[in-house]
């Protein structure tokens, strides 16, 4: 393999004597010098000399032998190729040396005859040197040669076998998988695609990707695939259908892919094709099943809401829309005494009548939940059209409907949106409708209701007001006027009113009727009467010390709540005594049915404010439906009479005969029972001569005083 | 899947060395290439025989450490002076994995390399993990032992814009303590004139040529302690006589090179 490896060479002692040894080492050293350098060797210089002394004996024994052969000099130029010698040069400074050197080195140079022995070593060295040199060198040629030849055809197999893989690989897969060139025409199909499609490959071959354009195809589809073609886009990944040879549609997930050339220009499309046919149908299947209500197969609230958005959302078909909310009345009744399940057959039927009644281009009909359907109408052309749908709905709920041997009568009450998109939202048409709906149940069910924005106002003010009232009083935003009781007789003021106002924030000075009502429903009528009573009975201690025995009683209105309000007598006694003020100085107001209606247990309450020497009197005295034998058992001081009967008493002389009947009678009626009687709404001088004469002791009115704050009032005093 | 190219028509670096040095293994291509370039630079097939010379030194001093089996990376044609050669010389129990990008290489290889102590592997030297874990590789070495990994005359072909300290360090972090580098890369002043024609040269025929700095090649040999004297020139590291003889223009060798062991 190598031949530079130090080989033992036999000796031929005979011929070596002492010079001949210093001569053969002496040539040895100027061979190494002349050589090294020449070729590349993987030896010291010492190794060097070591190889050449060996190479050098072997010549000077074939020299100084007695029968003279040149073949050890054939094996010194052998020898030194071995140990690759083989630079150009080496031969040409070996063979010099021997001529120059070697003889004169050996003491030998004057003898003819080894001279010529010597041209002869030369010439069978340089012969083997020649001849070995050749054979490495085929030899290594042909090493090369046959492993570079062998690298190439094993890469050659390697190819061969990965494109037999990648071949099986197209041809095999389980997706679909094409091939076409630049233009789109289509080269090669695996057997996927064929059967995906239906076509047999030669009848895909013939054909252009373009041909398989869908006429669903998205408007992308096809867009991507002009970028792929003029190279502006590598791959694209779309749902697409394709229609199959046998007309069936197949849904795909589609992979176009650009293959570039070593230049980067397009040289093939790549289209994987998978067929997500089921899928696609379960998908559909799972949105419908999303979007609709399963018992009535109408759209559900989801769709509803979808749709109401999209409209919202530029989808719109017109400019205007219109919502009917719907909700069955009594179906609970229905439901729980004949049960569910003819509930949800009742439900099937309403819903099938809605949908055959109101069906139709940009309708809706859908079921919200419980018994509650919306209608949406996109479109709408204006009030009108939305109440024909209401009124036909209504009507065709008319029939009664027929389940299990049952005859159901039912109806609905719908609440009716209708007005333009823009300028509104999807969740102020849906909160609207739904407020719509609670007005036509209020308003007895069995009908339609339009949405008014005024009523949605007064509502939502009344709503706020009752909402803000606690806070209201914690803030002290309330105070009290008041208005005299004045004595006909003399003008002396016997009496003030308290009245309660509220100084509110944002809607500015409210009177009672604006509150009194709501504080009344929401229960917190009590507590506002209680902070009244105790800011009028304050007030009273206050007018008692500045005006001592001219001071006037405080009257204060008692709600009918408070009147049963337990804690009643004690809340009174309490404040009485907070500003010790005398009970004779305090009038506690109730209406006639206060009064009238209640039961024992407030009337013993009345009794027991009485006994304290506290004054009660009936308010608005005529208007409600008074026992007049009642009276007479009742702990009362005073009636106020209506104001309402002053109208007919108001003209000196055009004066009604009736009212003023009647107020002749109150006031005799009630001064036969000892009870004072003061009148209310007392306007104008005539009212109130006329009322002197007739004996009432008292008047309340414009005419006297408005009601005003303290300060302004104790002038009258 | 990666397919190397084999083309008769083109030079190869490894068939080039081999004409340097003196063989025959090689086509008329190589030596076209290999002849027009050391008429550029008439220093060239010295270089060659520089870097045999400091292989066979270098690894001398790496089996006095005591390790015993290599990685010859960017080994080349096995040919004399090779490092399945000098290893067996050392010490016969040497293994040398042979690594080369050339597939020739392996097949040339597979021909001269005796299958018991020596193995080729087709790869590239700049994917570590793929060299290490390759089954010839698991085959012949053993990993639990120190390891001589020889990178001689081939970080020149590797470009700038490959990561080369970090493919050093992945090399690096795979074998164990005790384990050595060997390394040469030329530090042709780059802007000589002769130089960039050679370059040139070399470029037009699909060869790119690298050189880098001391600093460069210091930095590729972190975190391992280099043997004395350290990055030196390839003619001042530890010569002996004959390369001394051979040398009468140290200052043209420019090739750095340098000897680290993994502490």
């Amino acid at each position: 393999m190598t031949g530079w490896t130090r080989q033992d060479i036999p000796r031929a002692r005979s011929a070596v004597t002492e010079p001949v040894a210093a001569g053969m080492e002496a040539f040895a050293q100027s061979w190494a010098s002349a050589i090294i350098g020449t070729s590349y060797v993987p030896m010291t210089k010492a190794e060097v000399v070591d190889h050449l002394r060996g190479l050098t004996e072997l010549l000077v024994e074939a020299l100084l032998a007695d029968t003279f052969r040149t073949s050890a000099a054939h094996e010194v130029g052998i020898r030194l190729v071995e140990a690759h010698f083989t630079g150009t040069e080496t031969l040409d400074r070996t063979v010099q040396l021997m001529g120059d050197e070697l003889l004169i080195e050996l003491g030998r140079d004057g003898e003819p005859h080894l001279r010529s022995r010597i041209a002869a070593l030369q010439g069978s060295l340089s012969a083997g040197y020649a001849q070995s040199l050749r054979e490495r060198t085929l030899d290594e040629q042909e090493a090369i040669r046959e492993a570079v030849l062998d690298a190439r055809d094993h890469a050659e197999a390697a190819l061969r076998a990965s494109e037999a893989r990648f071949r099986a690989v197209f041809a095999e897969a389980a997706i679909g998988m094409g091939i076409s060139d630049t233009d789109g025409n289509i080269l090669e199909v695996n057997q996927s695609l064929q059967d995906m499609l239906g076509y047999p490959a030669s009848e895909l071959r013939q054909r252009n990707l373009r041909s398989l354009m869908h006429p669903a195809d998205a408007e992308s589809v096809w867009g991507f695939y002009e970028q792929l073609l003029h190279g502006e886009r590598d791959h694209f990944r779309v749902e697409k259908r394709f229609n199959r040879r046998d007309g069936q549609a197949v849904w795909t997930h589609l992979t176009i892919s650009l293959v570039r050339d070593d230049d980067g220009q397009p040289a093939y499309q790549v289209a994987m094709v998978e067929d997500v046919t089921d899928r696609h149908l379960l998908q559909n299947r799972l949105r419908y099943q999303a979007l609709h209500d399963p018992l009535t197969t109408l759209p559900n609230r989801a769709l509803f809401l979808e749709r109401l958005s999209k409209a919202f959302d530029g989808g719109s078909i017109g400019p205007r829309i219109g919502l009917c909310y719907l909700d069955l009345d009594g179906f609970k009744v229905i439901n729980d005494s004949l049960g569910h399940d003819i509930g949800d057959q009742l439900l099937v039927s309403v819903a099938n009548r809605l949908d055959e009644s109101v069906a139709g281009d940009g309708r809706l009909v859908a079921r919200m939940g419980g018994d509650e359907f919306v209608i949406l109408i996109e479109g709408s052309t204006g009030t009108q059209s939305i109440v024909d749908i209401a009124d036909r709905v209504l009507d065709s709920l008319t029939a009664p409907i027929r389940i299990d041997g049952h005859e159901l009568s039912v109806s609905a009450s719908i609440g009716l949106v209708e007005r333009e998109v823009s300028g509104t939202t999807s969740a102020d048409l849906m909160r609207d409708a739904d407020i719509t709906l609670y007005w036509a149940k209020a308003d007895g069910k069995s009908r339609w209701a339009l949405y008014d924005p005024e009523r949605n106002a007064r509502e939502v003010a009344r709503f706020t007001l009752s909402a803000t009232m606690p806070a209201a009083l914690e803030r002290d935003e309330f105070y009290v006027d008041y208005q005299p009781l004045v004595r006909l007789e003399d003008s002396k003021v016997l009496g003030v009113e308290a009245l309660v106002r509220w100084q509110h924030p944002e809607f500015g000075r409210l009177a009672p009727d604006r509150f009194i009502e709501l504080a009344e429903e929401t229960g917190l009528i009590v507590p506002l009467g209680r902070w009244v009573l105790r800011k009028a009975c304050q007030q009273a201690r206050r007018w008692l010390e500045a005006f001592g025995d001219a001071t006037p009683f405080v009257s204060v209105n008692l709600a009918v709540r408070q009147s049963r309000d337990p804690a009643l007598v004690n809340d009174v006694k309490s404040i009485l005594e907070e500003f010790a003020l005398p009970p004779h100085l305090l009038q506690l107001e109730l209406t006639e049915s206060a009064i009238m209606g209640t039961a024992d247990e407030p009337l013993e309450a009345l009794r027991q404010l009485s006994g304290m020497g506290v004054r009660i009197a009936i308010d608005d005295f005529g208007t409600g439906y008074s026992n007049l034998a009642y009276l007479k058992h009742l702990p009362v001081h005073e009636l106020k009479i209506a104001g309402s009967f002053m109208e007919g008493m108001r003209a000196a002389d055009g004066a009604d005969p009736v009212d003023a009947k009647i107020v002749s009678t109150l006031v005799s009626l009630a001064h036969a029972l000892g009870l004072t009687v003061t009148a209310e709404g007392v306007e104008t001088p005539s009212q109130a001569e006329r009322l002197r004469k007739i004996g009432c002791d008292a008047g309340q009115g414009w005419l006297f005083a408005r009601p005003g704050r303290p300060d302004q009032i104790e002038a009258l005093f | 899947m990666e397919r190397p190219e084999i083309d008769l028509r083109s030079a190869s670096v490894a068939r080039i060395f081999d004409y340097y040095l003196g063989g025959a293994h090689n086509f008329a291509v190589d030596r076209e290439l290999a002849d027009a370039a050391a008429k550029l630079m008439p220093e060239l097939p010295r270089m060659m025989h520089l870097h045999r010379r400091f292989l066979a030194r270098a690894m001398g001093h790496v089996v006095e450490q005591g390790v015993t089996q290599f990685i010859d990376l960017g080994s080349g044609l096995p040919t004399p002076g090779g490092s399945a050669e000098v290893a067996r010389r050392l010490d016969p129990s040497s293994r040398v994995v042979h690594v080369d990008i050339d597939p020739a290489v392996e097949a040339h290889g597979k021909r001269l390399l005796d299958a018991a102590d020596s193995a080729v592997v087709v790869g590239d030297m700049c994917d570590p993990d793929a060299i290490l874990d390759h089954p010839e590789t698991r085959r012949l070495l053993d990993f639990s032992r120190p390891v001589g990994l020889l990178l001689v005359g081939v970080l020149d072909f590797v470009g700038y814009d490959v990561d080369l300290p970090a493919i050093i360090a992945r090399y690096r972090d795979r074998v164990v303590p005790g384990s050595h580098i060997v390394l040469t890369n030329f530090s042709v002043d780059s802007h000589d004139e002769q130089y960039q024609r050679t370059e040139q040269l070399y470029r037009d025929h699909t060869i790119d040529f690298h050189p880098r700095s001391a600093a460069e090649v210091t930095d590729l040999l972190a975190g391992f302690e280099l043997a004395e004297p350290g990055v030196v020139d390839v003619s001042l590291w530890r010569p002996e006589a004959v390369v001394e003889d051979l040398d009468e223009h140290p200052e043209r060798s420019a090739v750095h090179v340098a000897v680290g062991r993994k502490p």
